[in-house]
């Protein structure tokens, strides 16, 4: 197909040498479609979050190699990674990383204006963006004048900004209460159905149900995939499970 | 499912006939326990055999009308304050199979609950689309408190109801996964110790151990 958003093929990660080495991920192979909600769910050690860091181009894989759009990261410089990420990758952090002394505004923008964007444009994008995740009377606040789910919407702004295609999200809605929760989820659910891969690393269920595929990792390794059935009669097929 | 209580609880709003009582409790639960019109009979004569009910008349079409008693207020009432006794938890097949799996030598426990861990999920992920497509349908979104017909608001908290419970089983499992990786690691290292102390015979061991203490000691 050619709509693929994010490869990681054979992909490994070890951190550290010798004995003392850890295997963070063992050759991974996984393609992510534009459209596509992922969720990737393990337990604690997994590999989850170094998944997350090499897709979005933050770490290098020990062999193996990672594709965005189609374009190696391996052989990108640290400024072409930079660019590419500013381009074409959202990362939403779970403790949001957002600048204290920027409105939210400010910050939805700044990733565009590093990138060259006219100071009038970024700020345009920027509030397409705070209007989409539903917060737009809220540009002009500062960090410590929101709430925790508020400054999580910031995030997620700041991560589809300029119609990023892969966003990438670490327990997005980790220290939310559940209606909060679920507006963010929604918010990515919809980027998705505009046509964005979406990869959310989270450790609640419930959460990754909102997902097209949930990849289960194990020690490194994909050892299952969960995909929607789309079938209308399943409720009460689980009734009867 | 107290079919009896459900049926009292709708003839408290306004007196029914079987078919009409049928499709009220269906369509406030979302057709989530489909009735068959036998069960909803046979407990409507159980309910008169016990002054709960009464035949009303009919609607002239046929139906017998049945409402209810001030016997059937006060026990649906009851109902309502009482909580849900779970003193006798069902019988859970998936808890079963999982214990049988522990005790025996041949089953690869970590694939029985890997393999229904992706079954679990597949279905939360399904319940979680029907949910987000009747709060669409309902008007009603799903991160607001505000809710229309009372009716769509009681076939999202039903399916919330799955959601939660689809959870929790998830959970367990991420559990019991966890717990025999422990075990796992625990049995690794008692048997590793084993090995160590077969291969150190005890005269040796001994001597080794008190000129550690002495030099430990100095």
């Amino acid at each position: 197909m050619s709509n693929e958003i994010l490869q990681l093929e054979s992909v490994s990660r070890t951190y550290g040498e010798g004995a003392t080495s850890v295997a963070a991920l063992r050759n991974v192979n996984l393609t992510i479609h534009a459209g596509e909600f992922v969720a990737v769910m393990g337990p604690s050690g997994s590999g989850k979050s170094s998944l997350l860091t090499l897709a979005g181009g933050l770490d290098k894989a020990t062999s193996g190699e990672v594709y965005v759009e189609g374009t190696p990261l391996g052989g990108l410089s640290i400024n072409e990674l930079a660019r590419l990420r500013r381009r074409a990758v959202g990362y939403v952090f779970q403790d949001f990383n957002l600048v204290p002394t920027l409105t939210a505004s400010e910050n939805v923008a700044l990733p565009r204006e590093l990138d060259g964007t006219p100071a009038r444009k970024a700020r345009r994008q920027a509030k397409d963006a705070l209007r989409l995740v539903g917060i737009e009377d809220l540009a002009d606040r500062f960090m410590d004048q929101m709430s925790g789910g508020q400054q999580q919407r910031v995030a997620i702004a700041r991560a589809i900004v300029g119609q990023r295609r892969l966003i990438l999200a670490d327990e997005p809605t980790g220290a939310l209460d559940s209606a909060t929760g679920d507006g963010i989820l929604e918010v990515l659910r919809n980027r998705a159905e505009a046509g964005a891969a979406v990869v959310m690393v989270t450790h609640e269920a419930r959460h990754a149900g909102w997902a097209d595929r949930v990849v289960f990792l194990k020690d490194g390794r994909i050892v299952d995939e969960a995909a929607s059935q789309h079938d209308p009669s399943v409720l009460l097929s689980g009734l009867a499970h | 499912m107290s079919i009896k209580h459900s049926l009292l609880a709708l003839l408290q709003e306004s007196p029914r006939y079987g078919y009409q009582l049928r499709g009220e409790f269906e369509e406030r639960t979302g057709s989530t326990w489909p009735l068959n019109i036998g069960q909803v009979y046979t407990t409507l004569d159980r309910l008169e055999r016990d002054e709960l009910v009464a035949k009303d008349g009919d609607d002239g079409e046929g139906h017998v009308i049945y409402s209810i008693t001030a016997a059937g207020r006060t026990e649906v009432m009851d109902w309502f304050a009482q909580p849900v006794a779970q003193a006798n938890p069902p019988r859970n097949e998936l808890a079963i199979k999982l214990a049988l799996a522990l005790t025996l030598e041949d089953v690869d426990v970590s694939a029985v609950v890997q393999a229904q861990r992706t079954a679990s999920m597949r279905l939360l992920q399904d319940y979680t689309r029907q949910r987000r497509t009747a709060a669409t349908t309902a008007g009603v979104q799903l991160s607001s408190e505000e809710a229309g017909d009372p009716n769509d608001a009681a076939w999202l908290l039903v399916l919330d109801s799955l959601i939660f419970s689809t959870e929790a089983e998830v959970r367990w499992l991420d559990h019991c996964e966890g717990w025999m990786a422990k075990r796992a690691a625990s049995a690794g290292k008692s048997a590793a110790t084993r090995r160590a102390e077969r291969a150190i015979p005890a005269d040796v061991s001994t001597p080794t151990l008190t000129s550690t203490t002495k030099a430990a000691s100095k």
